[in-house]
């Protein structure tokens, strides 16, 4: 559909994470990219003291011709989860998956406050795989972190997880639509790097 | 942010909603804006502010919304088309320059922007301040999406000019803070000449003074306007219709309900049935539109957020036309089928309009549902809201919550609006414990100050940032230091708007539009006030805790006032350069054989300071750490350790 391989309409994603990872940027660099192909796109989110290592949300919606959606995502209607953090996977779920939803997920964890402190566990990643696998159709786990920090900055991850995810997804956006998405949002000096860590996202996520 | 004066009419830009609030007031031939930041309506200001030398545009971050309102109002005066833009409490501070400016008119288009936070994301009140409409007899616009809101608030302006009053346009967080496609439309290059003219007869609206009285007179003039927006309003572009000729059930919506009554009606394949009016002008309504809409439908179900505020009025125009419009049946927040507090959404409004028409809503297989809660319940521990590591409030509460336990008599702070609000969560040890509105924490010390014939004693100290000092944190000091009231202010610097995005204030010596500005200095005017002062640097622990120790000693000394001066963690002057490189030393640090009962991790809570469960010892994580040193001088041990770092300048 819109010839770029929208598998529905409207098709819903949800970025998460934490605060500070970079899913605010990332949810516009997927919405800029899908708008230069003339689709209709929505971002919905929040911010202001939520980023203060909270749990984020971007919920982006992508049509061919329909305006008028709500900026969030009724329940259980998620086609794609992409996650800067696994546990906010299990999160978002809650709300908005279903059986036929599918996810790509940076196995990096950033722990609450409560785990920090001591005070609370987090998950062993058996136990959140077995969570994720029994709530979803599919999903793709990847070092991403690791591979932003090879590229030279942890932040890279979340323009990694944007190639993995266009791979998985199958939507047809290259590296120059990237590229176009990105020109006028960074500093020049971040364009190549940030180009890169979507290269290396789209391969490692077998493209 | 390009795009925005971009002149390319017919393009596609992906626009924030304030963005496109923004682009809408550019593409109206804006002059002036001035605003308060504040979330969620910060964008607006920031984004135009930008633009401002290539747009020709004057913009300002004012000291409050108050004075917003009227430095937008005197553009208006001398014929320079204006915005004021402010989140929902903004609306309340300038209420009363609002009541006069109805009355005096405007002459230039003049917007006024408040964009609420229905959920309060990011306020401590959830206020739908849509009433002012009505208790001030000004025209009200909703806006429902990111795409027609470019256009609302150009035909805004338009109407503001056309019948020289301030038009009231709201917004909300699911509005200002969603993104979405925006078609351009063209930007005039508007030739502007600013002149005031004062010299005609009094109710002259172009030639006279600008003066609520003669106030009977005024008052018939408004309520004249009024009446010509009511007939303006009949074909109002955005006041739009969705379903069948005749429903069996009307739903009437506002704002981004519009959106979720839509989808809701969708997801339930329920367009036989039910129709959708969709408003953006919700006082005065439309009569006509809504006597047209209404006769059918035997059920009218009403969709907003915040209170009951179209209900009310649909409510009283269906009694007034019962001949004409017969019996209806009411669904809304009233009777229960919406909730009365909080956000809604598709869901919320698709469960209440199924159990209405008899239809069932199962968005999640019910088995999936409860296994995804399980698994949420089990092993998704909650993210609590903490300061960022190197956040100067931290050391500072610590160093307040250390004073108040040893000083033992009870004492509290008295809190205020900013990232040091989470200073009544365990982030910020709790201390505060009364919050309300900016600069209410030193008013209500003010009050409790004086309460020593009451056999009051225990101390009372209020808290301030600096950018709340000059809202309205200044006529609450000036107040406490006249009466002599047994206060003593905490004035948290850290030298800039942190929690909104770092938006400059009076004490800064930048601008808007970061060009140089004046700074006036806090310490000078408390000074000046009559106050006894104090400076220093919080991450200075013993310091900070022996300088909160004397002022709390001192009794019936009147106003003592300590300035906490360290810029945010996150400011652009700070990020990413530590003072310190900062370990713990695992050769020194016991672990849980201290007898601290982790004391660093456990109490101290910075997310940069970690407790290694295998090693069953605290660790510094050197990504997030920012280096301020402060952990350094809490542990009893000695084994957190610092070492100096040297930046080039």
């Amino acid at each position: 559909m819109g010839g770029i391989g929208l598998e529905k309409d409207p098709w819903n994603v949800i970025l998460t994470g934490v605060g500070g990872q970079g899913n605010v940027f990332a949810s516009r660099m997927l919405a800029k990219m899908l708008a230069a192909k003339g689709l209709w796109v929505t971002i919905g989110e929040t911010f202001g003291a939520t980023q203060r290592g909270g749990s984020v949300m971007s919920h982006v919606r992508v049509s061919v011709d329909r305006r008028l959606l709500s900026p969030q995502i009724p329940k259980g209607a998620a086609d794609w989860v992409v996650a800067l953090e696994p546990l906010e996977a299990l999160r978002v779920l809650e709300g908005f998956g279903s059986p036929e939803v599918r996810m790509v997920l940076n196995d990096r964890p950033v722990y609450p406050m409560g785990v920090i402190a001591g005070e609370m566990d987090y998950p062993t990643q058996e136990a959140l795989r077995a969570d994720l696998d029994a709530l979803s159709k599919e999903a793709f786990w990847l070092d991403l972190t690791g591979i932003a920090k090879a590229l030279g900055s942890p932040a890279l991850a979340s323009t990694a997880i944007l190639g993995a995810f266009v791979a998985k997804s199958g939507l047809s956006l290259t590296k120059e639509d990237a590229f176009l998405a990105l020109k006028d949002s960074i500093p020049e000096k971040k364009l190549a790097s940030n180009l890169e860590a979507f290269e290396a996202g789209r391969l490692a996520a077998g493209a | 942010m390009k795009e925005l004066i971009e002149d390319c009419p017919g393009k596609r830009a992906l626009f924030l909603g304030n963005e496109a609030i923004a682009r809408g007031a550019l593409e109206a031939g804006l002059g002036v804006a001035a605003s308060y930041p504040g979330t969620p309506a910060s964008e607006i200001l920031e984004s135009l502010a930008l633009v401002a030398s290539e747009a020709n545009l004057y913009t300002e971050w004012s000291v409050n919304e108050k004075v917003a309102m009227e430095v937008a109002a005197a553009a208006s005066f001398a014929g320079i088309r204006s915005l004021a833009a402010m989140k929902q409490n903004g609306l309340h501070v300038g209420s009363d320059f609002l009541l006069h400016l109805a009355l005096s008119g405007v002459r230039a288009g003049m917007v006024l922007v408040f964009a609420e936070d229905p959920g309060a994301h990011s306020s401590v009140n959830e206020a739908d301040s849509r009433y002012f409409s009505k208790m001030l007899e000004l025209p009200l616009f909703e806006l429902s999406d990111v795409e027609s809101a470019k256009e609302v608030i150009k035909l805004a302006f338009e109407i503001s000019e056309a019948f020289k009053i301030p038009v009231l346009v709201r917004s909300v967080t699911r509005l200002s803070h969603a993104s979405g496609v925006v078609e351009l439309g063209p930007l005039p290059k508007p030739r502007r000449n600013a002149v005031f003219r004062h010299e005609g007869f009094i109710l002259d609206p172009d030639l006279g003074a600008m003066i609520s009285a003669p106030v009977p007179l005024k008052r018939m003039l408004l309520q004249e306007k009024l009446a010509g927006l009511k007939a303006r309003f009949e074909e109002f572009p955005l006041n739009r219709y969705f379903g069948p000729d005749k429903p069996e059930t009307l739903l009437v919506a506002s704002s981004v309900a519009v959106l979720y009554a839509f989808e809701a009606i969708e997801r339930l394949s329920a367009w036989d049935k039910a129709g959708l009016l969709a408003l953006t002008t919700t006082y005065p309504l439309p009569e006509g539109l809504l006597k047209a809409h209404l006769k059918a439908p035997g059920r009218v179900f009403i969709v907003e957020e915040g209170v009951s505020f179209l209900e009310q009025s649909l409510k009283a125009f269906v009694a007034e036309h019962h001949g004409e419009l017969g019996q209806k049946r009411f669904l809304g927040k009233d009777e229960g089928t919406l909730p009365g507090v909080g956000e809604l959404n598709v869901d919320v409004v698709a469960e209440a309009l199924a159990g209405a028409l008899g239809l069932s809503y199962e968005p999640v297989p019910k088995a999936y549902a409860s296994k995804a809660a399980e698994a949420t319940l089990m092993h998704a521990p909650q993210r609590e809201l903490a300061f960022c590591p190197g956040c100067p409030h931290r050391a500072s509460f610590f160093s307040v919550a250390k004073a108040l336990a040893l000083d033992g008599r009870g004492g509290f702070v008295c809190g205020d609006i900013g990232c040091y609000t989470l200073a009544m969560l365990p982030a910020g040890f709790q201390v505060i414990k009364t919050l309300h509105a900016m600069g209410s924490g030193t008013g209500l010390g003010s009050g409790f100050g004086k309460l020593g014939r009451f056999g009051f004693d225990q101390r009372t100290l209020s808290v301030m940032g600096d950018s709340t000092f000059f809202h309205t944190g200044l006529p609450a000091l000036i107040n406490a230091v006249h009466n002599r009231s047994d206060l003593l202010l905490v004035i948290l610097d850290n030298q800039g708007t942190a929690m909104t995005g770092f938006q400059p204030h009076p004490g800064l010596a930048f601008d808007a539009e970061g060009k140089g500005a004046m700074a006036v200095d806090i310490e000078g005017v408390c000074l000046a006030i009559g106050a006894k002062v104090f400076v220093a640097d919080p991450f200075e622990l013993q310091e900070t805790e022996r300088l909160l120790l004397g002022m709390m000693g001192e009794k019936g000394e009147g106003v003592r006032v300590l300035i906490l001066k360290q810029p945010c963690a996150l400011s652009p002057q700070r990020k990413g350069k530590g003072a310190y490189e900062v370990a713990v030393d695992e050769a020194v640090c016991l672990g849980e054989a201290c007898g601290c009962n982790r004391f660093c991790t456990r109490v101290f809570r910075c997310p940069a300071l970690f407790w290694d469960k295998n090693a069953k010892k605290a660790r510094v994580d050197d990504v997030l750490c920012a280096g301020c040193g402060v952990c350094a001088q809490i542990c009893p041990s000695g084994a957190i350790q610092k070492k100096e770092l040297v930046w080039a300048a």
